[in-house]
């Protein structure tokens, strides 16, 4: 994956600020790869993703339940988390492709873990620990 | 009967009156997963179409009953994993459909805090419910038998899955929560201090996602400079920074809304360092605590049927139109 931009990553304001900014370039049919080893803040960053969509419904971890729909938003949200997700077939048996093709975005965590079932537009953000505690390098393909 | 399928146990229960249980039976495929680290949603789906029906023949043989003598159908219909929650609510309509049984669809955490209702028959509502799981960290304020206020939950990991990284992390396997809190028995809780994150004030939410990357933090650390990592004392010192809060945020919910009853469920219900402490506690706070018992902690059709009597007696009927719904507001 080519990396178009290496962005760092200060504190949390930093992330909601990128955030914010992400979501307002977003258009139905997106679809957003977050990877990042446990803990570089994946979550957070959909968080805020949703506050720039407009959703007021608290977004927490979809570990859970792998998938989780926010609708009340400029887009309809569909946060996934596939890390409990050990191949692909699973994920199209809990009908992943309607959400990838679908009218909202999508925000995948552990998204290289079902690389081959991205849809081709994906934009890819790699999210790495700093040298600085609570710093992240957020290295992103668009 | 009361049908469970939203995650990795098929379950199927038989209750007289509401609060009886004449059978409960769990297919736990617990096995299954340990090689996976984790709950695996197609397989659960898979497992639920192939143990359904013997599920649902053992429950009815056990309770010493046809489906001709079933009243009433409560099936779970959300929150949980799509694939798993459509084998459930596919089997109850049929059996709905196909012998005129009413039926209706419960919201997964009444279920837990109903499951309450079967150990404790003397227990009414209202009061104030703990329900910890591998999807779900909430206090809520019970009012009566359908309906509660959620007072606060988690912000991003749940208490279970907290767990399930920390173990994973830790190399112990799954399901997290029974494995840290049976070798934390043989750490030491102070060995290392992980911070408590309590959020605001006079704030019920909670927060685990920082404290899933301090341990991580640590582990890297140790590991970067060459020493042993204690596991025994990495898993006290976990559970410990989360159970303080917990403990201690779900007994200021009682205190502060003047009921004198804490209900706990769920299946991290059955940490055995939560109802130690939620004891000491409750016992100083002068707060009855009520603690079901483990195998009613974790997902049962027991407590799906005693939510669904409860509900279908205050009027609320399901019909063959139900759907399942992954992401169910409470």
């Amino acid at each position: 994956m080519e990396i178009k931009r290496t962005i760092t990553i200060g504190s949390e304001e930093e992330t909601r600020n990128f955030g914010l900014a992400l979501a307002d370039e977003l258009a139905a049919g997106d679809v957003l790869a977050l990877i990042g080893d446990l803990g570089t803040g994946k979550t957070a960053l959909t968080r805020y993703i949703a506050e720039g969509l407009g959703i007021k419904t608290r977004v927490n971890s979809p570990t859970f339940t792998i998938v989780k729909e926010y609708r009340e938003g400029r887009l309809p949200l569909f946060h996934f988390d596939v890390y409990r997700v050990s191949d692909t077939e699973e994920l199209f048996n809990i009908g992943c492709d309607e959400y990838f093709y679908g009218d909202g975005v999508c925000v995948v965590e552990w998204a290289d873990l079902i690389e081959e079932i991205l849809p081709e537009n994906t934009r890819h953000i790699y999210i790495e620990y700093g040298e600085k505690e609570g710093e992240r390098i957020y290295k992103c393909s668009f | 009967m009361g049908i469970e399928t939203s995650c990795d146990e098929t379950a199927i229960a038989v209750l007289a009156d509401g609060r009886t249980v004449l059978s409960n039976i769990i297919s736990s495929q617990i096995d299954i997963f340990k090689n996976y680290g984790g709950v695996v949603p197609e397989i659960a789906s898979r497992h639920h179409l192939e143990n359904i029906n013997g599920v649902l023949e053992e429950a009815l043989t056990a309770a010493g009953v046809t489906l001709d003598d079933i009243d009433l159908i409560g099936v779970t219909d959300g929150p949980g994993l799509i694939g798993a929650l459509l084998m459930g609510v596919s089997t109850a309509k049929a059996l709905a459909f196909a012998k005129d049984i009413p039926l209706v669809g419960v919201h997964h955490l009444m279920s837990h805090i109903s499951a309450n209702y079967i150990d404790y028959p003397e227990l009414e509502p209202p009061f104030m419910a703990l329900i910890t799981s591998g999807g779900h960290t909430e206090i809520v304020r019970v009012e009566d038998y359908c309906h509660c206020e959620v007072l606060g939950g988690t912000r991003d990991d749940a208490v279970g899955e907290a767990y399930d990284k920390v173990a994973r992390v830790l190399g112990l396997g799954y399901p997290g929560g029974p494995k840290i809190d049976k070798i934390a028995k043989e750490g030491d809780p102070e060995a290392i201090h992980f911070k408590r994150v309590y959020l605001e004030k006079d704030s019920f939410d909670f927060s685990f996602s920082g404290l899933k990357t301090s341990v991580l933090n640590y582990i890297n650390h140790e590991k970067q400079a060459g020493r042993e990592i204690n596991r025994a004392d990495v898993a006290a010192s976990f559970q410990e920074a989360v159970m303080d809060v917990v403990a201690e945020k779900a007994v200021q919910a009682v205190a502060r809304s003047g009921m004198k009853k804490l209900v706990m469920a769920g299946g991290v219900a059955a940490n055995s360092r939560l109802r130690e402490k939620l004891g000491a506690l409750c016992e100083k706070e002068g707060i009855e605590l009520y603690r079901p018992h483990p195998a009613l902690c974790t997902d049962n059709g027991a407590m799906v049927a005693c939510a669904a009597y409860y509900k279908y007696k205050s009027g609320q009927k399901g019909s063959l139109d139900m759907d399942a719904s992954p992401s169910m507001a409470l």
